[in-house]
């Protein structure tokens, strides 16, 4: 039996995880109020949370201690936490669920980061879609300050941190964490210059730290039960459980929280495997960005940064797009280079023009009207983006097109030879 | 606040308005732009206008241009008319590979509608839009303010026909 939701889920099963009675009724809130009573230092908690090994589960995959440790806690001045939950890569839905069943180890994953590196108040980016998981957190927010968790002074404790929700409106690009700070300064979401790094000029100037929704939810369950139990969960590479959102082909879609190091093929045991009784035809391992795989290589491979690596690709956010044997690779490839020329906020040349000019290359070899040559200019225009832009929509945008590719170039030439796809029979 | 403030910032609107206000440093009112945006659109009907981009302005402390820049640049601000029902539907991979194709057809053929434009009595108009992170459920749409997941034309039938 895989091991399920031993983290970030552990109350979904619960009839309301998301009041605060469940969850201090399942040991919620006892490492903040350690953290109040100075049993535990920042030093300790950085230290704790080094040694579970966890990794930024919003898709870079940079160690948190580590990024924690770059804030100075005795700076002077206005310091802050920000949770990114601007969920919108797609194939990704695991955020939406600790928002929606676990909103109060969100809260106090982030006032125990916020503590930590000394914030004086931290931020929830919410996407704007995202009402129902934005009430959800919100609620939280205010329960908790009921309870006297959150203000002034809590708890007598002489510490003062406030806690509040930012909803988004509709932008991929704000996922992109200097991209998040310039929309919840109120701005076009566009990504910034780094450096400065956001530890030293961040939200409003002031040093900020961006974590990931999973990241902070996992953390008073790591101190709860120590860095070494989340480290043990995982593999040599990467710390605890993940939740990987399966989506696409399958009997039964979700999110499952499993151990990392999971092979992918219990994964998609779990998800129900390949629906209607089908093959197995390619994955998507780590949302839309990251490079797609052949089934074969996939069922080969583990879930977990390395094994996927070595495959070919990136766990991303872990989120896992399954496609069956009947699937237009053609189509597929289209559809995503619509969503990044769609999504490319403007401010880069090479960004801003070449998805455009990716998506309707595809789209005239879809519409039977490809060259012989386009397959090259496919790739020249996505080396053209790689690496030559601020961030990393570029790199995002021109993944999946060099992947699609490298693994189906088969299917792009029978639709420039034939003008239709490989499962029309013209 | 001058006198071309005293249009829809007012009452219930500006009450709200203002709690966005006050999450923020109180030197920084214009990060609750988004959100100032978003209520005078929905109590305009779900729709923008110079007018209110330009009041939103005006309350905030902002330039015109900065908040136009803002309404403009993200996609939940609507600058043409819309529906009383705004379908977002997601088309993005995963509702594709669940077939949202094949949905969105039979809801512009039902609706009689196509995308970005209003059905003829003003009741409906569909969007297509990128993810709307709730890939397990797809396909699936975006109305109002509530995800509908699962969809199939059976469902779309119940959902739109049970709508005032």
């Amino acid at each position: 039996m895989l091991p399920l939701n031993e983290c970030c889920y552990r109350l979904n099963h619960l009839d309301t995880p998301w009041d605060i009675e469940t969850y201090i009724e399942n040991g919620g809130y006892q490492i903040w109020k350690q953290v109040l009573a100075g049993e535990l230092s920042p030093q300790e908690i950085i230290d704790e949370i080094k040694t579970s090994n966890i990794r930024g589960r919003g898709g870079a995959g940079f160690p948190t201690g580590l990024k924690w440790s770059f804030m100075n806690r005795a700076a002077p001045g206005p310091k802050y936490i920000l949770c990114n939950s601007d969920e919108g890569e797609p194939g990704t839905f695991k955020d939406r669920d600790i928002l929606r069943y676990n909103p109060h180890q969100l809260v106090e994953g982030m006032m125990i980061a916020g503590y930590t590196i000394g914030a004086t108040a931290g931020y929830n980016y919410i996407r704007g879609e995202f009402w129902e998981p934005y009430k959800r957190f919100h609620n939280a927010i205010e329960q908790a300050r009921e309870a006297g968790l959150l203000g002034e002074n809590i708890l007598g404790s002489g510490y003062d941190f406030e806690l509040h929700a930012h909803l988004g409106a509709g932008a991929y690009i704000c996922g992109e964490e200097t991209a998040l700070i310039e929309s919840l300064e109120g701005k076009k979401g566009q990504p910034r210059f780094k450096p400065p790094f956001p530890a030293s000029y961040g939200a409003w100037g002031k040093p900020t730290t961006v974590n990931n929704t999973e990241t902070l939810a996992s953390i008073p369950v790591i101190l709860a039960k120590g860095g070494e139990w989340f480290r043990d969960l995982g593999v040599e590479n990467a710390g605890g459980t993940k939740c990987y959102a399966v989506s696409g082909h399958v009997e039964k879609p979700g999110n499952f929280e499993v151990r990392m190091g999971t092979p992918f093929k219990d994964l998609l045991e779990a998800a129900g495997g390949i629906w209607k009784g089908r093959e197995l035809k390619a994955v998507i391992p780590g949302g839309a960005s990251t490079a797609v795989l052949p089934g074969e290589k996939a069922l080969a491979m583990n879930m977990d940064y390395d094994s996927i690596a070595k495959s070919g690709s990136f766990l991303g956010a872990g989120s896992v797009i399954i496609m069956d044997d009947h699937t237009d690779m053609v189509k597929a490839c289209e559809r995503l280079s619509w969503f990044y020329h769609e999504e490319s906020c403007g401010q880069c040349t090479p960004c801003r023009e070449g998805t455009g000019w990716m998506y309707r290359v595809i789209h005239r070899i879809r519409q039977g009207k490809g060259r012989p040559e386009d397959i090259e200019l496919l790739r020249n225009v996505g080396g053209k983006i790689m690496g030559k832009v601020i961030c990393g929509l570029g790199d995002a945008a021109a993944t999946p097109v060099s992947s699609f590719l490298e693994h189906f170039e088969h299917e792009f030439r029978h639709y420039i030879d034939h003008g239709c796809s490989i499962f029309d029979r013209q | 606040m001058s006198a071309a403030s005293q249009g829809m910032i007012q009452g219930d609107v500006q009450s709200r308005i203002d709690k966005w206000v006050a999450r923020y440093p109180s030197d920084q009112p214009q990060s609750a732009v988004m959100a100032a945006l978003r209520i005078v659109q929905e109590a305009n009907g779900g729709q923008l206008t110079t007018a209110l981009m330009d009041e939103v302005a005006d309350y905030l402390g902002m330039t015109p241009i900065a908040v136009y820049e803002v309404a403009t640049f993200y996609s939940m601000y609507e600058h043409q008319p819309v529906g009383r029902h705004k379908l977002c539907v997601c088309t993005n991979i995963s509702c594709m590979l669940r077939g949202s194709d094949e949905l969105l057809d039979y809801m512009k053929q039902k609706l009689d509608v196509e995308v970005g434009q209003v059905t003829a009595d003003g009741k409906f108009s569909i969007k297509t839009v990128e993810c709307l992170g709730a890939c397990g459920g797809a396909p699936m749409m975006m109305l109002g303010k509530d995800y509908y997941e699962n969809l199939d034309e059976k469902r779309v039938d119940e959902i739109l026909d049970g709508l005032e």
